[in-house]
C-alpha cells in the first residue's frame, strides 16, 4: 500500500508500523472520575470497545522508518482504497486534546 | 581536547576511512562531520536564530548546504545539523548559545555510519537498495527509509553524490549492502 | 544425434551451436531455442511423466502455460526441479532431466496408477485416506509423496545469490506483444517514464510465432525494430526475462527478473534472479492471451499439443513436431496452423474442423463437422481417429496434432485483488471486468482484443487513455496495417467418450472426475476446484479451467457465466523461494549490530550471543577453562570480590528534552519523575494502559529540561514509539522533543568493590561517595574527553555507568582493563550479567513477560496513584489485585547439589502435577556461585506471605523434581549496603 504523508507524500506502507483505531486517542483523564470503579469502567471501553468495520475506518499509523509522525489515515478495509491521510497530532489538537 | 588515552575508530572500527570503487561509484566512510539533532521547542519559532547563525533549516523532505552548516529534514520541527568536525567535536556546546531554551539539541555525531557514494548512474545503484526515487528526485532531498531492512537517512547532495547515514552499530552489515549491491549494478 | 526435426527459418542463431543433455543423452540446439524447441527439433517428444497417472507426457504449449513438460534443469547445488521446458532459455552445457518416473522415462513403473486409474478419481486421497488417522503420517503420506512427488530439491545450499530492488514508473506495461510494444512506443514518445517487462527473452509476444506481415514487414520484424527505437529512449526501461507477478496495493506490482538463468552460471557478483518492486502510477495488462485445448479421448500423448504452440514451434524455432501432422480446431486461428506448416512443407494429413459451412482450406483435406475421438501411441502420438460428420470413424497415422479450442484472455493480474472477469460470447471466453486492481487497465488479446490489428490499436488507445489519467498528452503512432481477422469460433469443449479425456494435464483431471464431482454435488466453482485439483497445480489451470467449468456448466445446466469462474492469484508462474528471500539469507538474514567493545571482545576470545540484532559477549573464556560455567562463576565472583566491566551499550538511550519533559516522564512511567532533582537518576516502571508491564529502566535528570531514559535492549524501538505516541496523539501541546541516542554513546558498567578506585584513575573529576552519591549522574571528562557518568547498579555492587562518545568506546575498554589491571579486574559477559541481576533479585525479560503488573514484580507501591500514568487505572483491576495472586520469590533447592531449570512449576507435596494444583513457576534459573547453588526468581501465588515454605519444582518437560525453598529474591545484600558503598 502507498500512504500519502501529509508532509513527505507518497511513501510505501512497508515504512509504518499499524497501531489500530483512531479513537485509541480519545484517552480519559485517570483522575477525572468520581470513583475508581468508574474509572475502570470508561477505561475498559476506550481501550477495548472498538469497532471493526468493512469500510471506511479511521486508523493510526507510525512512519517508523521515516520521520516518526504518527498519522490518522482513513482507509477502506475492504479494498484498502485511503481516502484521508493526517497528522495525528494535527487530529489531536481539533479534538481538544492538549496536555 | 582528548588526551591521547582514548583513541577513536571509525565505525567500521579501523583507524582510518575506508573506502571502495566498484564501477562507476565509489563508496566512502565520511568521519569528518559532527551531527547534532536540532528541534524546536513547543512554539519557539527558531528560524531568525538559525538564520542569524547561518544554519539553514530545510522544508521536510530537503537537506540544504551552507558553511559552515548544513542541514536535512528529520521530522517536524527537527532537523540534523551537520558541521565539520575539526571545528565542532562538541557541536551541542557550539549551538547551545545559538538557541538558548528555544530548542532542544542532541549531539548525534557517533550515533551514525556515513557512508558518501559518489559517482555516474547512483539511481542504478540506489534502486537495489530502498524505495527512493532518486532518478526524480534531485540535488537537496533528503529522507529517512529502509535499507536492507536499517533505518538510514538518504541524503542527495547532488546527483552524483549521495550521503547514506545509518544506525553506527550496523556499519558493517551496512557497508556489506552498499558494495553487494555495486556489484550487482555494475 | 542430428537435429532432424530441424526446418528452415526461425528466430535462431544457427551459425552457433549449443549442446545440451536430456536424461545423459547428448543433443545440438541454436541460441534462440528453449529446451522444449531443442528438443523437438532433435525429435524428442516424451518430456515427463504426468502427476498422478504416471502418463507419458510431451509439451502441450510453447510458454509458461506449460502444463506437462516438467523438467529438472542443471545438477548438483544448482539443481532446479520443477521447471518448464517450454521457457528454459538454451545454453551450451545445460543438462536437463526429466522428474517423475522411475527408473527411466521410457520405462516408468508407476506407470501402473494409469492402470488402476478407476481408483484414483477426483476425491480419491480425501476417500481412502482418512482412517486411521495416525496412519497419515508415517505411512500413507510418504507413499503419496514418493508416487505423486515433482521433482527433487538438491538439499544444498544454493550457490547463487538473489537480489532486490525497487522500480518507478508512470506506466507499467505488462506483457510485450503487439498490444504492450505499441502502448509502449506511444507512452515513450510522449516522454512517459514506461517500464515494459516481458517473460520472454525475446519481447515481441506472437509476433515471433506467426507469418503475417505488419505493414511491409514481417511481425517479427516489426517488433524487433520496435524494440530497438524503445531501447534508445531514456525513459523507456525494457525488462525481457521478467515475469510481472501480481498486483499489490495502490499500483505496486511485483516482478522477478531472471538475471542470470540462461547462463551456466551467474557472473562474479551478479543475481542469479532479481525480485523487484515497481511503484507505477498506471498500469496496461497486454499479457496476450493463452488456446486451450479441446478435451477428447487420450488427448494428453507427446505429439498433441496447441495448434498454436505447433505453428510456433515451426515458425519462431524452426522445429517440427513430426513429419505428418493434422490440426484439430474449432476456430479459424487453428487453420493458420495447417496453411503455416504446410507453406514450410510438412505433410499435413488432415484439418480435422467442428464447425460446418465456411470456406475450405485449398490444397489441404479440410473435414467439416468433424471431431477427433481419440488417439494411439505408447510412448508418442502414431495415429488418431477421426469421426467425420456422417458419423464414420477414420483412423489417421500421424506424429503431431495441434489442437485449438479457442484463446482465453490472460486476465490472471486483472483478477487479483478479486477483479471479476466478464464473459464474451464472441470468444467464449472470460475477459478482465470493471473491478479489479486499481489503476490497471487491459489491452490487446488479453481483453479480447485478438486480431493485431486490435492489438496494437488497443494498446495505444489504452497507453493514451492512462497518460491522460495522469494529466499528460500522447498522440498515436503511425501504426502497421496488420491482419484483422474475426476468430469464427463456436464453442466446442470436449468430445464425448468412454474414456478418459484429460482437462487439466498437470493435475491429471478429466472430464470424467468433473462428472464424478457433479455427481456427488460439488457443482460450485469453488468446490469443483477443490475436489478435483482442477487448476490448483502449479500452472494454475493456465490451459484446463475454462474447459473444466465448461464440463460442468453443460451438467448442470447453466451457461458459462451463471457457473461462475474461480480467479488467479500471484504469483502468475511459480517463483523461487530465493527469489523472495533476496539478498536476506544465512549470514545476511539481518543486520548484525556490533557493541562498540566488540573487536576488543573478539580479541579476547569472548563466546557471543545474539540478542535481537546485537552481538554480544556472553563470557570471556579463559586458558584451563573448559566448560562456560567455570568461566561465568569466575567473572561473577571476580566482579563481587574485585571489580568487573561489561559493555551495556544495547540498553536504549532516548533523550527527552523540553519544559514539560518531567511531566510527560510523569505520565509514561508508573512512579513519579518530576519531582527528581537535577543530577539524579531514578528507576522507572512503565506501564501498558491495560496495566500490565511494558518496560523497566533508569532514567537521568541531566539539566533542567534534559533526561536520558534507558530501556532494555529488546524494547528500545517499542519504547520510543511509544512515547512518540504519548507525545503526539495523547497530549500534542506538551513541551517534549525526543530522540534515541543508543549508538550515539558506548557505556560501559563498572561493578564491584574497587569501581570507585578504577574509576577515578580515569576520570577527571571527583567521585567519591560525598561527591557522586548512589543515584547521581552527570557530565564528566575521562582524561579530556567528554563523557557521562551514572552512578547505578544491576548487580547490586557498587556499582557506575560510563559512557564516552561510541567512536572512543574501543579505546575506552582498553582504558578500563588497563586502568583495571592492579585491582585485577575482570571483563564480564551476558551470562555473568544475568546472574548477577537473579543473585540481586532484580527484573529482566524473563519475568517482564507481557503477562506481569507491578504487583507481580513486588513493585506495587511504585504506581502512584496521585498523578494520571498510562496503566494507573486498569492496573488497578480486580483481577490484577487479588491478595493471593503471583508475587515474585526466589527460590532455591533444598539440596544445593540439585538444579532447578527455569519453567518448573510450583506445587505443594503431596499435590499431582495438573493445572488445578499449580501454585506458579520459576522465570529466571542461574547458578550462583555466591550462594553456591541453583537460584530461581519466580512467581508463586501469595508468594511475599510463603517465605520459608518448601515446595516441589515440577518439571514435567524435563522429567525432574527438586524440592525447593522458597525464599527472599534477594539473595545478595538485601539491604543495598554494597551499592550505596
Amino acid at each position: 500500500m502507498i500512504i500519502n504523508h501529509p508532509l513527505l507524500g507518497p511513501r510505501d506502507a512497508q515504512e509504518f508500523t499499524y497501531l489500530g483505531d483512531a479513537a485509541l486517542m480519545n484517552r480519559p483523564d485517570g483522575l477525572s472520575f468520581p470513583t475508581p470503579d468508574a474509572a475502570q469502567d470508561a477505561f475498559h471501553d476506550y481501550l477495548y470497545q472498538r469497532t471493526n468495520p468493512a469500510g471506511e475506518h479511521r486508523e493510526l499509523w507510525y512512519h517508523e522508518q521515516g520521520d516518526r509522525s504518527w498519522l490518522v489515515v482513513t482507509r477502506n478495509t475492504v479494498t484498502h482504497e485511503i481516502t484521508a491521510v493526517e497528522l495525528a497530532r494535527d487530529v489531536a489538537r481539533a479534538q481538544g486534546r492538549s496536555k | 581536547m582528548a588526551d591521547p588515552l582514548l583513541k577513536p575508530l571509525t565505525p567500521l572500527g579501523s583507524d582510518t576511512p575506508a573506502s571502495a570503487t566498484i564501477g562507476p561509484v565509489t563508496i566512502t566512510e565520511v568521519t569528518d562531520t559532527a551531527l547534532a539533532s536540532l528541534a524546536a521547542r513547543r512554539g519557539q519559532d527558531i528560524s531568525a536564530a538559525a538564520k542569524a547563525a547561518g544554519i539553514p533549516l530545510p522544508g521536510p523532505g530537503r537537506a540544504e548546504q551552507a558553511a559552515p552548516y548544513a542541514a536535512f529534514w528529520l521530522g517536524p520541527d527537527q532537523w540534523m545539523i551537520e558541521a565539520p568536525y575539526a571545528t565542532h567535536e562538541d557541536i551541542t556546546a557550539v549551538l547551545k548559545p545559538v538557541f538558548t531554551e528555544a530548542a532542544s539539541l542532541t549531539e548525534q555525531t557517533d550515533a551514525w555510519v556515513r557512508f558518501d557514494v559518489t559517482g555516474d548512474r547512483l539511481p542504478a545503484l540506489f534502486e537495489r537498495l530502498c524505495n527512493v526515487d532518486i532518478a526524480r528526485h534531485g540535488a537537496g532531498f533528503a529522507t529517512r527509509t529502509m535499507l536492507e531492512h536499517l533505518g538510514c537517512y538518504v541524503v542527495i547532495r547532488t546527483t552524483g553524490h549521495i550521503s547514506v547515514l545509518g544506525p553506527r552499530s550496523s556499519a558493517a552489515s551496512l557497508y556489506h549492502a552498499l558494495t553487494t549491491a555495486a556489484k550487482s549494478a555494475f | 544425434m542430428t537435429q532432424k526435426n530441424r526446418i528452415t527459418g526461425g528466430q535462431i542463431d544457427r551459425t552457433r551451436t549449443l549442446s545440451f543433455t536430456f536424461d545423459g543423452k547428448s543433443y545440438a540446439g541454436h541460441p534462440g531455442d528453449t529446451l522444449a524447441s531443442a528438443l523437438l527439433a532433435n525429435g524428442v517428444r516424451l518430456m515427463g511423466r504426468s502427476f498422478k497417472y504416471h502418463r507419458p507426457r510431451g509439451p502441450l504449449s510453447a510458454g509458461s502455460e506449460e502444463p506437462n513438460a516438467i523438467v529438472q534443469l542443471r545438477s548438483g547445488a544448482r539443481q532446479e526441479p520443477n521447471t518448464r521446458a517450454t521457457v528454459a532459455e538454451l545454453f551450451d552445457g545445460l543438462t536437463a532431466s526429466s522428474q517423475n518416473r522411475f527408473p527411466s522415462l521410457s520405462f516408468d513403473l508407476m506407470g501402473v496408477n494409469d492402470l488402476l486409474s478407476p481408483f484414483f478419481a477426483a476425491g480419491f486421497y480425501y476417500k481412502t485416506f482418512m482412517w486411521p488417522a495416525k496412519f497419515w503420517e508415517k505411512v500413507y503420506e510418504p507413499i503419496i509423496r514418493h508416487a505423486a512427488g515433482l521433482g527433487a530439491l538438491s538439499k544444498q545450499d544454493d550457490p547463487d545469490e538473489y537480489d532486490k530492488g525497487f522500480l518507478h514508473c508512470d506506466l507499467l506495461i505488462i506483457g510485450a506483444g503487439p498490444a504492450g510494444l505499441s502502448a509502449a512506443l506511444t507512452a515513450g514518445r510522449a516522454g512517459a517514464r514506461v517500464i515494459v517487462t516481458d517473460e520472454d527473452f525475446r519481447m515481441g509476444g506472437r509476433l515471433n510465432a506467426e507469418t503475417f506481415t505488419l505493414g511491409d514487414q514481417s511481425g517479427a520484424d516489426w517488433a524487433t525494430a520496435t524494440v530497438a527505437e524503445l531501447a534508445q529512449m531514456p525513459s523507456v526501461r525494457l525488462m525481457p526475462r521478467t515475469t510481472t507477478l501480481g498486483a499489490m496495493d495502490h499500483g505496486i506490482y511485483s516482478a522477478v527478473e531472471r538475471v542470470s538463468d540462461h547462463l551456466a552460471a551467474p557472473l562474479a557478483g551478479k543475481p542469479r534472479q532479481t525480485l523487484w518492486r515497481i511503484y507505477s502510477a498506471r498500469a496496461l495488462l497486454t499479457g496476450g492471451a493463452t488456446e486451450r485445448p479441446i478435451a477428447f479421448e487420450n488427448n494428453d500423448r507427446p505429439g498433441i499439443m496447441l495448434a498454436g504452440a505447433l505453428r510456433a514451434y515451426a515458425n519462431r524455432w524452426g522445429a517440427t513436431v513430426g513429419d505428418r501432422v493434422a490440426v484439430f480446431t474449432n476456430n479459424d486461428d487453428g487453420l493458420r496452423t495447417a496453411t503455416d506448416l504446410q507453406a514450410k512443407g510438412i505433410d499435413v494429413a488432415a484439418v480435422i474442423d467442428t464447425r460446418t459451412g465456411g470456406p475450405l482450406l485449398p490444397g489441404i483435406r479440410h473435414l467439416q463437422g468433424a471431431e477427433v475421438t481419440g488417439s494411439t501411441g505408447r510412448l508418442g502420438l502414431s495415429s488418431i481417429t477421426i469421426r467425420h460428420a456422417n458419423g464414420r470413424s477414420e483412423t489417421l497415422p500421424v506424429t503431431a496434432l495441434g489442437v485449438s479450442g479457442g484463446w482465453n484472455p490472460n486476465l490472471n493480474i486483472a483478477s487479483h485483488h478479486r477483479g471479476r472477469p466478464v464473459w464474451n460470447e464472441t470468444l467464449a471466453a472470460f475477459t478482465p471486468g470493471p473491478t479489479g486492481p486499481v489503476g490497471l487497465t487491459a489491452a490487446g488479446a488479453a481483453a479480447g482484443e485478438m486480431s493485431t490489428h486490435a492489438a496494437l490499436h488497443g494498446g495505444a488507445n489504452a497507453a493514451i487513455a492512462a497518460l491522460s489519467d495522469l494529466g499528460r498528452t500522447a498522440t498515436k503512432p503511425d501504426l502497421p496495417s496488420a491482419e484483422d481477422a474475426p476468430l469464427n469460433l463456436s464453442p466446442k469443449w470436449y468430445v464425448a467418450g468412454k474414456g478418459r479425456a484429460w482437462v487439466d494435464q498437470q493435475n491429471d483431471v478429466t472430464v470424467k472426475d468433473v462428472k464424478l464431482a457433479h455427481q456427488e454435488n460439488f457443482v460450485s466453482v469453488e468446490h469443483l476446484k477443490r475436489y478435483t485439483t482442477l487448476g490448483m497445480a502449479t500452472d494454475q489451470g493456465k490451459t484446463g479451467n475454462i474447459l473444466g467449468l465448461a464440463v460442468m456448466a453443460e451438467l448442470t445446466g447453466k451457461s458459462i457465466p451463471d457457473t461462475g469462474t474461480t480467479i488467479y492469484r500471484p504469483p502468475y508462474t511459480p517463483v523461487a523461494m530465493g527469489a523472495l528471500g533476496g539478498r536476506s539469507r544465512g549470514h545476511d538474514f539481518k543486520p548484525t549490530r556490533l557493541t562498540p567493545s566488540h573487536k576488543w571482545a573478539s580479541e579476547q576470545g569472548a563466546v557471543f550471543v545474539e540478542v535481537g540484532m546485537w552481538l554480544r559477549a556472553q563470557w570471556f573464556p579463559k586458558p584451563g577453562e573448559t566448560t562456560w560455567r567455570q568461566s561465568v562463576d569466575r567473572e561473577v565472583l571476580a566482579t563481587r570480590a574485585c571489580v568487573g566491566i561489561c559493555d551495556v551499550t544495547t540498553l536504549g538511550k532516548i533523550d527527552i528534552q523540553g519544559t514539560d519533559a518531567g511531566a510527560f516522564l510523569d505520565r509514561v512511567y508508573a512512579n513519579t519523575f518530576s519531582t527528581l532533582a537535577v543530577g539524579k537518576v531514578r528507576y522507572g516502571l512503565m506501564l501498558r494502559e491495560d496495566g500490565i508491564v511494558m518496560d523497566d529502566g533508569t532514567t537521568a535528570r541531566m539539566g533542567q529540561n534534559e533526561w536520558v531514559m534507558t530501556t532494555t535492549t529488546a524494547n528500545a524501538v517499542p519504547v520510543f514509539r511509544h512515547l512518540e505516541y504519548v507525545r503526539q496523539c495523547l497530549y500534542p501541546d506538551m513541551d517534549v522533543q525526543l530522540i534515541s541516542t543508543t549508538e550515539a554513546w558506548a557505556q560501559y558498567s563498572v561493578a564491584g568493590p574497587n569501581a570507585r578506585k578504577l574509576l577515578q584513575k580515569l576520570v577527571d573529576q571527583d567521585i567519591s561517595d560525598a561527591a557522586f552519591p548512589y543515584m547521581a549522574c552527570g557530565n564528566i571528562t575521562v582524561k579530556g574527553t567528554r563523557a557521562r557518568l551514572f552512578r547505578i547498579s544491576f548487580s547490586g555492587e557498587l556499582a557506575y555507568e560510563i559512557a564516552v562518545p561510541t567512536r572512543y568506546g574501543d579505546a575506552m575498554i582498553r582504558a578500563l582493563m588497563e586502568a583495571g589491571r592492579e585491582f585485577d579486574a575482570v571483563a564480564y559477559g551476558t551470562e555473568a550479567l544475568g546472574v548477577m541481576r537473579v543473585e540481586k533479585g532484580h527484573v529482566a525479560g524473563n519475568e517482564l513477560n507481557g503477562q506481569s503488573t507491578a504487583l507481580n514484580m513486588g513493585l506495587g507501591k511504585m504506581v502512584s496513584k496521585k498523578k494520571d500514568a498510562i496503566g494507573m487505572v486498569l492496573s488497578g483491576r480486580e483481577g490484577l489485585t487479588t491478595e493471593d495472586g503471583l508475587r515474585i520469590v526466589g527460590v532455591k533447592p533444598v539440596d544445593p547439589a540439585q538444579p532447578l531449570t527455569a519453567g518448573a512449576h510450583l506445587l505443594g507435596h503431596g499435590k499431582a502435577a495438573i493445572a488445578a494444583n499449580d501454585d506458579g513457576w520459576l522465570t529466571s534459573v542461574v547458578y550462583s556461585p555466591h550462594v553456591g547453588s541453583s537460584i530461581a526468581l519466580g512467581y508463586l501465588k501469595n508468594g511475599a506471605a510463603r517465605i520459608g515454605e518448601r515446595l516441589r519444582a515440577v518439571n514435567l518437560l524435563a522429567k525432574t523434581e527438586v524440592e525447593v525453598e522458597i525464599v527472599s529474591p534477594h539473595f545478595v545484600d538485601p539491604e543495598g549496603d554494597r551499592l550505596r558503598g
